[in-house]
């Protein structure tokens, strides 16, 4: 028998990592993969409390599903305008991008 | 604590991803970030098969490590040359990031561990597929018709807007 704590011990420790990259990395879509970390944490946790809290319910359950569904259309529309300002830029490093108007 | 299988397996699947989660963000290869993310996707879906939401982790594993994983690697092999790596740190900035993640950490798992949850226990069983499909497809209480379609709806206007993003001029 696991407790819940440890499901949310590791969920914590995966969103703080994605909080670090968020705030250290300087290549755009490093910053991507870090909030990638902190929605995949957030999914575990919904997922957590839904099977520990409230076996009957599935609340949790669709609301990670959705949330992946969601990351997923904002992964592909970040990496567009990530390729866009490559083509117009060569460069996709944080310090860069003084303006996104062309 | 006995040692039975299960916290084997939970043990194992949770050093997997917590190392490969930190890994992701501080090695200074980009490529080998997306791989490590790539891990960390395969130990959360993991975890999902272990809490029995076999459904959920099927999800996980085509959609995220199938889909979005390989279009990260696409657009890394289309905006880095060969041999890019992250500069160097200076180092109050490191230092300040450092300083900030620990502490919002040390919060985090002070309140976590100090709060009692509700009694909290573990139901064995499978979530069947057509529980789910009935719940997503139906439009009343508890039912999930309304987003379901909003999704639908936020994916088209995803693909639109990508093609009109990327599209050469």
């Amino acid at each position: 028998m696991i407790h819940m704590e440890y499901y949310l011990i590791v969920s914590t420790i995966m969103m703080f990592a994605g909080i670090y990259g968020f705030v250290t990395r300087r290549n755009l879509l490093a910053i991507l993969i870090s909030v990638e970390l902190i929605l995949n944490s957030v999914d575990i946790n919904f997922v957590v409390f839904n099977r520990f809290l409230f076996p009957g319910e599935l609340e949790g359950f669709f609301f990670a599903l959705f949330a992946i569904g969601v990351s997923a259309a904002e992964t592909a529309v970040a990496i567009a305008i990530i390729i866009n300002i490559y083509r117009n830029l060569r460069n996709i490093q944080v310090r860069n991008l003084r303006e996104m108007k062309w | 604590m006995e040692i039975t299988l299960e916290t084997i397996v939970f043990a194992v699947l949770a050093l997997f991803t917590t190392v490969n989660a930190v890994l992701a963000v501080t090695t200074r290869r980009i490529l080998r970030a997306a791989t490590y993310l790539l891990f960390v996707l395969f130990g959360t879906a993991g975890i999902y098969f272990q809490l029995n939401y076999s459904f959920l982790g099927a999800v996980q594993l085509l959609i995220y490590a199938g889909g979005i994983t390989v279009l990260y690697v696409f657009s890394i092999l289309l905006t880095s040359s060969e041999g890019d790596m992250a500069e160097h740190l200076k180092g109050y900035k490191l230092v300040a990031g450092l300083i900030a993640t620990c502490l919002g950490l040390g919060v985090c798992l002070y309140i976590t561990l100090r709060h009692d949850f509700l009694p909290s226990h573990f139901e064995h069983g499978e979530l069947s597929v057509r529980t789910i499909g009935h719940a997503l497809m139906s439009s009343g209480k508890f039912g999930y018709l309304l987003p379901f379609e909003v999704i639908s709806l936020l994916l088209l206007a995803c693909i639109v807007g990508g093609i009109l993003i990327a599209r050469k001029r």
